[in-house]
């Protein structure tokens, strides 16, 4: 996207009226984004070098050595390992089934838009609030979903008190809070597949909903597809609220994740050095699923 | 095909709906049902939704006064009010000057924006909040606005929109005599308005959820937004008083959730422009 800048301008001198009009109206916003931005952004970057504490004035360079450090760090390790966990879990299930239910909804004749809204609720529902129900919900003892299992004969489960399960947990929740926001947008991607492309297919002999799914569906849907993924691995990366609100990292360390640990290594234990570190491996996550998603639509592009 | 499998696959397909919605629906129910109960009938692990006694004036009274509540409402609203004016009063003449204007630094300003788009404030927050601190911010509404008064994603999204507009409909603007800010507020901000109102639905749900930031910056009660707010609730409570936690949550969660009952359009369209963002 960048790129195309270079090649609709023309190659023309700078109208004097027009190069200072721009300046005065890009002016603010380029100050703010020094100071909100590039400053903090390249502060982050020298800290990550160091092993800087807040409140203690001397610190050492450590250079590369920071990041070997981070690399051989159990807990950081440890938070690295539970977000993949993290994101394995939340992403494939809440993108199936985003699919899943954008389809059964456009096939749907009446009533499309009642459960349209009800899928979209968890989406604009405050995270910390709905933790807290979740919370009640798993309670080993009186909660609905142990209460449930009983019910039909099943032993109850520790949902979030046992190291074991408390990443299945969390996963349940972001799920069941991706889901509406995946089929949204699986459903704008099926509105923009033609129509003639189904006919075409008719009278080519595709009869069933499950093959016209794979010869037309599902090739359409690719770039939508790809782009519901990486948002939805990049938002389950930058999973915080509900870790923050109902585990706190525990019990024994079990649901560490990235940005919770980047938070109590920087504004707990005042590790601002290591902290920022952490903070870059992030933004380097961040990175390189953004640059999946962008090589890979730029490729698409050529088949639509 | 028969009609017979026709009403067939519509009778499944409506069945799998109606599953899902209910697993939905499930915390939404048990909710409402837990802030009507005394802590005995939480306790009493029974799946009855409606209470043997009727607690629910104890629990929102205790929701409603344990935090100031009310107040929290009001700072989250204001804060995400404030923050919204500000991103677009910012991005939109930058957005107008990148799509349209051609002057030498734009290639940087939009590289910018791309590392914008990349680093979240999670990452850099450790020093804007020292830079908080050292200007006195730290525990003040302001502070939860400044960060975010720029928005490089609004800046993106409006950059692609203006970009698809017609220069004849600014040249002739300029033919009339408009100065450039004229054109971006006369012209271009009623064209916009599409892509404004997506990305306020996009900003307004994305700072009303945003615990991380205020959890860092702000340690009082009354300054809390609404997710802050409901953490400091829960250090306050003693014991599982999950019928005023619920109530509490509720009264947190519902004024979301009735304007996105009053305009689902716009915000199911919110998400299909925005959901570039992530």
């Amino acid at each position: 996207m960048p790129r195309e800048l270079a090649t609709t301008a023309r190659i023309l001198p700078f109208d004097r009226r027009e190069r200072s009009a721009a300046w005065w109206l890009c002016a603010p916003t380029a100050v703010l984004m020094l100071a909100l931005l590039v400053v903090p952004t390249l502060a982050v970057l020298a800290l990550s070098f160091t092993d800087a504490e807040l409140g203690v004035r001397e610190f050492s360079f450590l250079g590369l050595d920071a990041y070997r450090d981070l690399f051989t760090d159990r807990a950081f390790l440890g938070a690295f390992r539970n977000t993949a966990i993290y994101v394995a879990l939340v992403a494939p299930a809440s993108v199936v089934l985003g699919l899943v239910l954008a389809l059964l909804i456009e096939a749907e004749v009446s009533g499309k838009a009642f459960f349209r809204s009800v899928y979209f609720l968890p989406v604009v529902s405050l995270t910390v609030a709905m933790a807290s129900v979740w919370q009640y919900l798993m309670h080993p003892s009186f909660g609905p979903m142990n209460l449930v299992l009983k019910a039909v004969g099943l032993p109850g489960v520790n949902w979030l008190g046992s190291s074991d399960n408390v990443l299945i947990a969390l996963a349940l929740i972001g799920i069941w809070q991706a889901v509406g926001f995946n089929m949204v947008l699986f459903l704008a991607g099926l509105t923009a597949i033609n129509r003639d492309l189904y006919a075409a297919a008719e009278m080519d002999g595709v009869r069933s909903g499950w093959s016209r799914f794979w010869t037309v569906t599902w090739p359409m849907l690719g770039p939508t597809t790809l782009f519901v993924v990486t948002i939805t691995m990049i938002n389950a990366v930058k999973v915080f609220e509900t870790v923050a609100t109902l585990t706190q990292g525990g019990p024994s360390k079990a649901s560490e994740v990235l940005l919770y640990t980047i938070y109590k290594e920087g504004f707990v234990y005042l590790h601002i050095g290591v902290a920022s570190a952490m903070a870059i491996v992030f933004v380097g996550v961040l990175l390189v699923l953004l640059l999946v998603q962008t090589k890979v639509l730029e490729k698409q592009v050529h088949y639509s | 095909m028969t009609r017979r499998t026709v009403s067939l696959t519509r009778f499944v397909r409506l069945g799998l709906l109606a599953l899902g919605a209910a697993i939905i629906v499930f915390p939404y129910v048990f909710m409402l049902s837990a802030s009507l109960k005394p802590p005995e009938d939480v306790f009493s692990a029974s799946l009855s939704l409606w209470p043997q006694h009727l607690a629910a004036y104890e629990n929102f009274s205790k929701a409603l006064t344990r935090i100031p509540m009310l107040r929290i409402l009001f700072n989250g609203a204001l804060v995400c009010s404030v923050i919204v004016i500000f991103q677009i009063l910012f991005a939109l003449p930058a957005a107008y000057a990148l799509a349209k204007l051609r002057f030498p630094g734009r290639g940087l300003l939009f590289g910018l924006v791309m590392l914008g788009l990349l680093v979240p404030i999670h990452a850099i927050s450790i020093p804007l909040y020292a830079a908080a601190q050292i200007s006195g911010l730290l525990n003040t509404l302001a502070v939860l606005i400044v960060p975010f008064t720029l928005s490089v994603f609004a800046m993106f999204l409006f950059r692609q929109f203006i970009k698809a507009m017609p220069d004849e409909l600014i040249h002739a603007a300029r033919m009339d005599g408009l100065s450039e800010s004229a054109i971006v507020w006369r012209i271009i901000l009623p064209n916009a308005w599409p892509a404004a109102s997506a990305f306020a639905i996009f900003s307004v749900v994305a700072h009303w959820n945003d615990l991380y930031w205020p959890l860092i910056t702000i340690s009082k009660t009354q300054l809390a937004t609404p997710p802050l707010g409901l953490l400091f609730f829960r250090s306050a409570e003693v014991g599982d008083d999950y019928g005023a936690l619920m109530a509490a949550t509720l009264i947190v969660t519902l004024p979301l959730i009735v304007f996105f009952l009053f305009a689902q359009r716009l915000f199911i369209e919110g998400v299909t422009m925005t959901g570039l963002k992530g």
